[in-house]
């Protein structure tokens, strides 16, 4: 199974990483360099073995009316770009003239 | 071209919001309207080391939903991160269910307007909503507000059971009645507490291979569904009469253009790497707690139906009209009950009481009227204590009042005047007012009868009860005409 | 308060100091900001704190002495000053995770973790240096630059909590969090000579820890002794309802263990060690298996027996951890993209740019490198075979070490490492730098405690002696490692 330099791309747009042509290459090589080391995986009789669902145990539930967890200083503390409230992010360049929430197939 | 030879194949994706205090995944509240990004805490915006941990009331609801839509609740079901990138997606992924959803395998029967259909619902499973991305705020720049994110959702997926868009909107009132019957949600499209994305394909008739399908979006009312899926069938149908294929796409309605077109966005990039999410463990549910739910269960609307029509002897359409909405079902059933008149309660609810909500005075909880109020009305003009006028009188001040229907009526004098004395008295004054009319009604023009009755009921000021008016007027007639 | 005396005295001494009023938790925290400058601990020297405020940790110090009770109720770790990794959220002092990402962020929430050291009246002094996002064994992948090993300037400190475990070393702090994935806890504490505890998991709640890899991560204390460790320990465990993988199970007195101890002549009586076979292969560093020896002869002393075991899956830890650890460390990390806090490339045109431009600005090359290889052992076609795959191994791993403590085995042991500290810039292969948690990756992926003690030193680096035990037997472990170093006594540090 070798990961190519298309495959890196393609997963670097995955991942909405910037990988320069030039680092594509190298990076295959890495990649490949380090499956290589779990090949071994595949020899494995995993048979009677099924993968675990989550985590250990099963989940706590909250009660609906457990109420917020506060914030120790404001949003606009910590957030890059705030205007009345809003997170502010350059437009998205696929956006439909749409109400929000509606088309959200592949994203920004 | 005629799609004649063509069968339409549709399935609907329906996602829900669930009607909890909270959002799923952490306490912040899921009130409506709220200021831009006031409803949020660490889980829902994101943040580095924040953690989710499942609302409890939002398990319910689904479970409730999934029950009552006939489906296997698992006892144990899995969260799944679905990983894509998107502003109002804080952390990069959704968490949902994959592999192991919360319920399969149900059924909605629906009304087809040629018979009865059964509509298969593959799954249901909890997931979470995503925050709001407003795109005309700001020139050049969107605005994220993340109030919504993590409000719980249920998506309801049907079988590509639907063959007319009418079948489909169809199915969508009935669910969304369910819905709502089961106070599960507020399932209005217009708020986006309910959405719809169709699954639309076209093959030959006969043919039991189905077509390639594309998914149509956007649309933001069951009319809006239905007249997408019409067009983007006869598309569908003209591709293939010409012998080209069906693209797999996803297609957006322009409710404007009534037109679906691509969505612009890359396809087969969208590998959403979908794997058991590690924060949460699997969500394992008591089958005490399963059971208690089924019992508690409320009535469905088709039992509901069925009870209505069999207790107050109505007829189909007016059991349709009072069920369509839970709240508006459980009014007509309190005025019903307390008056024994059902009918009567029918006319007013569907009536008065309709015409009140329509304009505008919103919900149930605003309403004026009280059932308790209203079926005393209808009492007051069984006993002749109002004439029907008055009762449409007095019910327009008890509802901009809130007052009871008794001191209303006497407050602005509206009661029956029953009294024989005062009766005749008015009856004499009208015959001496109208001496020609009165000649030939007493001389056998029994057609003037109604005439004079509106004359007492002038004089009366609407006050005098008509039946007894037309009844002693009657006597009065066989009085005065005398023997012969 | 004098330095050499600050540098040596137990958590559990100043704690007591300060409740009984001998000694001002203010001068405790000066001392230790005393020793940061001393030992150069900052980016000039030895750059194992990234952030820290005096004044901020002088007026908690403050507090504690005004809401200690008459009788000194200030906490089991009152005026104790603490390090906390980078990767832990703070109130005040940063949380970058060492990646220029989260540059100047500061948290709005703090973890229980932290809050509950507060609550046992810690001070936080600093936050330490670390690999990025706890991705690496050295602190060498950490974008404010390495670590430096204070027993040798030119070697690493071990990764990722590789500032946590130098500035206990370094007598800076008497106790330190640092967080665990593969073993970035034990493995540092073994090249620094100090004891490193990751717990079993879901004891302690991970509430503020900034995932990496979530099924594998853990919040872990380090300490100069195991009493202190263990104090640490018994402060933060216990259920969290913030966390959904924090465990409803009862917290046992660690601490209690140790009284017996000194008293006892054959502590361990009716204790069976196990010594895994696949822990000691036949290239294992001769001076490190000869101080595993010296370590277990000391053990037979104290009256435990000691068995060979067979852990069979062993050498399938690192490819098991390699696939599910980027895996799930590629779906965390998806949240750092700019739009709500921490770094964002401004100047772009579009959203699309800001992402990539954010994270691939933002990210160092092993970030990159493990989200890049996580997205593709997750990617459509490849799921089966990776992560499916390597989960289903991960049962067998676990159930290794299950069907050895059913067996009658109380705890095991192992060396913590295969080798001693390493130089700066020695390892540039990132499989080989993988390698260096080959003892230490298995009781992440079974969830079990495991612990290092320091054993001895050789060409004057230490060397650690790790204990595992079963899930929730913290109790057990606690006890075997106070025995051991108690037994060692100097020699551990010689």
């Amino acid at each position: 199974m070798g990961v190519t330099h298309d495959d890196v791309r393609h997963i670097a747009e995955l991942a909405r990483l910037s990988v320069g042509t030039a680092r594509l290459d190298e990076l295959a090589s890495e990649l490949n360099a380090i499956l290589g080391h779990m090949d071994v995986l595949g020899k494995v009789d995993t048979s009677g073995t099924p993968p675990p669902a989550a985590a250990p145990g099963c989940t706590h539930l909250r009660s609906d009316s457990s109420g917020p967890i506060p914030l120790a200083v404001p949003r606009e503390s910590f957030a890059p770009i705030m205007r009345d409230g809003f997170f502010i992010v350059p437009r998205l360049a696929t956006h439909e003239e749409l109400s929000s929430g509606g088309a959200r197939e592949g994203g920004a | 071209m005629s799609t004649d030879k063509y069968e339409m194949v549709v399935g609907l994706e329906v996602h829900v919001q669930l009607k909890t205090r909270s959002k799923a995944f952490c306490g912040c509240s899921t009130d409506f309207g709220a200021a831009p990004n006031v409803n949020t805490c660490p889980v829902c915006l994101g943040l580095p080391g924040a953690l989710p941990v499942v609302n409890e009331q939002a398990v319910m609801l689904a479970a409730r939903a999934a029950i009552s839509l006939g489906c296997t609740v698992h006892p144990t079901s899995v969260f799944a991160r679905k990983n894509y990138f998107y502003p109002d997606l804080p952390k990069g992924y959704q968490i949902t269910q994959f592999d192991e959803p919360l319920a399969t395998g149900g059924t909605v029967m629906i009304d087809t307007g040629a018979g009865e259909r059964t509509i298969g619902i593959t799954r249901v499973h909890m997931e979470e909503d995503a925050g709001k991305s407003v795109h005309d705020r700001f020139p050049g720049e969107t605005a994220i507000d993340l109030n919504r994110a993590g409000v719980p959702l249920i998506e309801i997926v049907s079988e590509p059971d639907m063959r007319t868009a009418r079948e489909a909107g169809a199915y969508l009132r009935t669910l969304r009645q369910i819905l709502q019957y089961l106070g599960v949600s507020d399932v209005s499209m217009e708020q986006g507490s309910l959405r719809v994305d169709a699954n639309v394909s076209a093959r030959l008739k006969g043919e039991e291979a189905l077509g390639t399908k594309t998914e149509v979006k956007n649309m933001n009312s069951f009319s809006a569904v239905e007249r997408a899926l019409e067009f983007e069938f006869t598309r569908q149908c003209g591709l293939l009469e010409r012998g080209e294929t069906v693209v797999q796409h996803t297609l957006l309605w322009d409710a404007s253009k009534n037109e679906a077109r691509v969505s612009r966005t890359k396809e087969g990039s969208n590998d959403y790497r979908y794997f058991p999410e590690p924060d949460l463990g699997p969500l394992v549910l008591d089958p005490d707690w399963l059971s208690m739910i089924k019992l508690s269960l409320p009535e469905l609307p088709d039992k509901r139906r069925a009870r209505f029509a069999s207790d107050f002897s109505l007829d189909a359409e007016d059991v349709d009209k009072l069920t369509a909405d839970s709240e508006l079902a459980e009014y007509f059933e309190a005025v019903a009950r307390a008056t024994g008149d059902g009918k009567a309660a029918a006319n007013w609810v569907m009536g008065e009481v309709q015409a009140l909500l329509n304009a505008g005075k919103g919900t149930f909880d605003e309403l004026s009227v009280r059932p308790a109020d209203l079926a005393q009305l209808i009492s007051m003009i069984r006993d002749g204590l109002v004439s029907h006028a008055a009762a449409k009188r007095i019910f327009s001040l008890m509802a901009e009042s809130g007052k009871p229907a008794a001191q209303v009526a006497h407050e602005h004098g509206l009661l029956q005047v029953g009294d024989d004395a005062a009766l005749a008295g008015w009856i004499s004054e009208v015959m001496t007012e109208h001496p020609e009319e009165s000649r030939r009604y007493i001389g056998g023009e029994r057609k003037l009868q109604g005439v004079l009755v509106g004359f007492v009921m002038k004089k009366s000021a609407g006050k005098a009860d008509p039946k007894r008016v037309n009844q002693l007027l009657v006597a009065r007639a066989e009085a005065d005409a005398g023997p012969g | 308060m004098k330095q050499t005396d600050f540098a040596d005295m137990p958590a559990s001494v100043i704690a007591a100091r300060v409740a009984a009023g001998s000694l001002d938790p203010v001068q405790a925290v000066a001392a230790s900001f005393a020793m940061s400058r001393e030992k150069k601990s900052g980016r000039d020297g030895l750059n194992l704190v990234l952030w820290s405020d005096e004044k901020l940790a002088t007026a908690d110090a403050s507090v504690l002495k005004e809401t200690m009770g008459p009788r000194g109720e200030g906490g089991s770790l009152a005026g104790v000053p603490v390090a906390v990794k980078d990767n832990i959220a703070t109130l005040g002092l940063p949380t970058t995770c060492a990646s220029r990402i989260l540059a100047g962020y500061v948290s709005p929430f703090e973890a229980t973790a932290v809050t509950r050291l507060r609550a046992a009246g810690a001070i936080v002094v600093a936050k330490t240096n670390m690999d990025e996002f706890a991705m690496g064994s050295s602190t060498e992948n950490s974008a404010y630059g390495p670590a430096r090993n204070p027993h040798d300037l030119r070697r690493v400190t071990g990764g990722s909590s590789g500032g946590s475990a130098g500035a206990v070393a370094a007598g800076i702090v008497p106790i330190a969090l640092g967080s665990e994935t593969g073993g970035s806890v034990r493995q540092p504490a073994s090249f620094c000579g100090i004891v490193g505890v990751k717990p079993t998991y879901g004891r302690v709640s991970r509430y503020g820890l900034v995932a990496f890899a979530s099924s594998l991560d853990h919040i872990g204390v380090m300490a100069r002794n195991v009493d202190d460790a263990a104090l640490a320990m018994q402060a933060i465990a216990g259920l969290d309802p913030r966390d959904s993988t924090s465990a409803d199970v009862p917290v046992a007195p660690y601490c209690e263990e140790f009284v017996s101890i000194a008293t006892t002549p054959s502590p361990l009586e009716g204790l069976t060690v196990g010594v895994p076979a696949e822990y000691f292969p036949e290239m294992l560093d001769p001076g490190i298996r000869a101080l595993c020896d010296r370590a277990l002869d000391a053990l037979r002393s104290l009256g435990a027996k000691i068995r060979k075991v067979a852990l069979p899956h062993t050498s399938l830890a690192i490819p098991v951890y390699y696939i599910i650890a980027p895996a799930e460390a590629s779906s965390n990390l998806a949240r750092f993209d700019g739009v709500r806090y921490g770094r964002r490339e401004s100047g772009t045109a579009s959203l699309r740019e800001m992402f990539g431009d954010t994270r691939s600005e933002g990210f160092g090359p092993e970030v990159t490198r493990r989200i890049l290889l996580g997205t593709y052992v997750l990617s459509a076609g490849y799921y089966d075979a990776y992560y499916r795959k390597a989960q289903s191994v991960r049962t067998l791993i676990a159930g290794d070490f299950a069907r050895v403590f059913a067996g009658g085995v109380d705890v095991l042991f192992t060396p913590t490492t295969p080798s001693t500290a390493f130089s700066i810039g020695q390892i540039t292969d990132p499989y080989e730098m993988y390698m260096s948690d080959i003892f230490t990756a298995t009781a992440n992926l079974a969830g079990v405690p495991a612990m290092s003690i320091p054993i001895g030193r050789e060409s004057g680096l230490p060397v650690g002696g790790q204990l595992i035990a079963g899930h929730f037997a913290e109790a057990a472990m606690f006890r075997v490692a106070y025995a051991l170093e108690a037994a060692l006594g100097g020699q551990a540090h010689q």
